[in-house]
């Protein structure tokens, strides 16, 4: 955390995550195009692009979920903070890249447990109690379920359900976090809810969302990279995408007249 | 049209309740105290009861779950979370074709299997029996219900570093357990009525049957012997022994229920 000015105008923020002529295949269908990318530290990058254009499976390889899908395939470089993450032991890496998924999907326990599960499965060893506050708290769920702890999570409605799972991707400490469309199932309040929790959560970390909603991505990124085909067709600050593209396909995206 | 299918509807609810009621108030007739705690009397004296039959059936069933649902329940996870097209189809279709071996062929292969070699009925053959026709069962309902659980969760635990075995012990398991211990439950009931496979390895005993290594008598054989038997008496004890084995099925299955509806969390959705 070398500035904690959230400008989306500085140009030397930190890299965290560089990307160099990454290809993915389903198979023997190329999803991702030779994409490179630079995802700045403590930033928030939104992702756009029509459906099907590869944003999804890209933010997937970040955290290598993807290999969990048979006959997939990746060619090219991914570094975080300089370490090729293709190297790296997967685990450890999921541990510093949390993901949080388009629908809430909360483990069948406690609101306690689903919090406190990455913890347990790496064999944290401390007070877990002040871990588990600590996280909802950051997730801002606390106040609404300290009294409901150990009840199940299914009790809590759709959007708190989302910020456990925040707050569950929290837990960890994680360096990244991906938010894979999370407000897509949720109503505009709930929605806010999050944009102004991913505010807070820039000072500790850098965050990378796919989205739909082309409001969302400029109301909550500093940065914003156009997708179409599985190619990276323009990527720049949020403001100067949506205000000035230079690409006629982002102008026309951005300006829906398609997608 | 929609006359015809409805008495067909309505035929086979009737068919259920009039077997019930014809069992109750058959065996009901017949059912005392005697039956449940004495042994059957000598050919010729009235009264007895079958109480190392109840026994011995709770000890088949236990022999068949120790030997049938470990592999059934890990075949299931095999299935459900990693096997690959061509090898899963083989397993399932052999799974299948298992589930419908006659059972008096599994009887057959159990004599072979466990009787022969050692010369005498016994319990363990039984057991042995029985295991085998549970576990084509579990497989199959085990691999239903963790099927059911949405990959959403398995990827969530995944994306939290979880390894896949820890997120089938910690996550998928533990989502699936409701309906995976009602297929267990359902594939023992459906044994603890066989009696074809239980004739040549198990076969049956008039007295208590202590350890594994004996003949042990059994609720559905002794409904056989006595059903068949030229006396009236022996015919009321079958019919009494006929409604304990369904209660006794009922019980499990309805306790088990009361059971998971109050553990509550355990919901997949």
């Amino acid at each position: 955390m070398s500035d904690k000015t959230s400008q989306a105008s500085d140009k030397d923020a930190l890299v965290r995550f560089e990307i160099s002529d990454l290809n993915f295949y389903y198979g023997a269908k190329q999803a991702v195009f030779g994409l490179n990318l630079k995802i700045p530290k403590n930033r928030v990058t939104a992702l756009i692009g029509p459906s099907g254009c590869g944003k999804s499976t890209f933010l997937r390889t970040l955290n290598r979920m993807n290999e969990t899908i048979r006959n997939t395939r990746v060619v090219g470089q991914i570094l975080l903070d300089g370490q090729d993450i293709l190297q790296m032991d997967v685990v450890g890496l999921r541990r510093r890249v949390g993901m949080v998924f388009q629908r809430p999907n909360p483990f069948p326990k406690s609101i306690y447990e689903n919090v406190a599960y990455g913890l347990r499965i790496n064999g944290f060893q401390g007070r877990l109690d002040d871990l588990v506050e600590h996280s909802l708290r950051r997730a801002a769920l606390w106040e609404e379920a300290k009294d409901y702890l150990h009840k199940s999570a299914f009790a809590l409605s759709g959007g708190q359900q989302q910020r456990l799972c925040i707050a569950r991707a929290l837990a960890v400490d994680p360096e990244v976090l991906l938010l894979d469309e999370p407000c897509s199932a949720l109503d505009p309040v709930t929605t806010a809810k999050i944009e102004e929790l991913m505010f807070h959560l820039k000072d500790s970390c850098t965050m990378a969302i796919v989205t739909h909603n082309m409001q969302q991505a400029a109301r909550a990124s500093d940065f914003t990279a156009f997708m179409l085909d599985g190619k990276l067709i323009e990527h720049s600050e949020t403001s100067k995408l949506f205000t000035t593209p230079t690409d006629p396909r982002t102008e026309a995206y951005i300006t829906g007249r398609f997608g | 049209m929609l006359t015809l299918t409805g008495v067909a509807a309505f035929g086979v609810v009737a068919v259920l309740f009039l077997i019930l009621g014809y069992l109750v108030w058959n065996g009901g007739k017949s059912l005392n105290l005697d039956f449940f705690t004495q042994l059957p009397k000598p050919v010729g004296e009235t009264g007895g009861g079958m109480a190392n039959a109840i026994v011995g059936s709770l000890k088949l069933l236990l022999l068949a779950a120790l030997m049938g649902l470990p592999v059934g329940l890990m075949a299931g996870v095999y299935l459900a979370e990693f096997g690959g097209k061509t090898f899963s189809y083989v397993i399932r279709y052999t799974t299948d074709l298992l589930n419908g071996v006659p059972s008096i062929v599994i009887g057959i292969f159990a004599y072979s299997l466990a009787v022969l070699p050692v010369r005498h009925f016994s319990a363990v053959a039984g057991g042995v029996a029985l295991g085998i026709m549970v576990i084509p069962i579990t497989v199959r309902s085990t691999e239903e219900f963790l099927r059911a659980v949405p990959g959403s969760l398995r990827e969530g635990a995944m994306a939290l570093g979880a390894s896949k075995w820890r997120t089938i012990a910690t996550v998928v398991l533990p989502a699936a357990k409701g309906g995976i211990i009602t297929g267990v439950l359902l594939a023992l009931a459906r044994v603890a009525g066989e009696t074809a496979p239980l004739l040549f390895t198990a076969f049956s005993n008039r007295f208590w049957s202590p350890g594994w290594g004996q003949p042990i008598a059994s609720l559905p054989v002794m409904i056989y012997t006595y059903a068949i038997a030229p006396y009236d008496d022996w015919h009321r004890q079958a019919w009494a022994a006929g409604l304990v084995l369904l209660a006794l099925v009922l019980v499990a299955n309805i306790g088990t229920r009361v059971v998971l509806s109050r553990g509550g969390g355990g919901r997949s959705t």
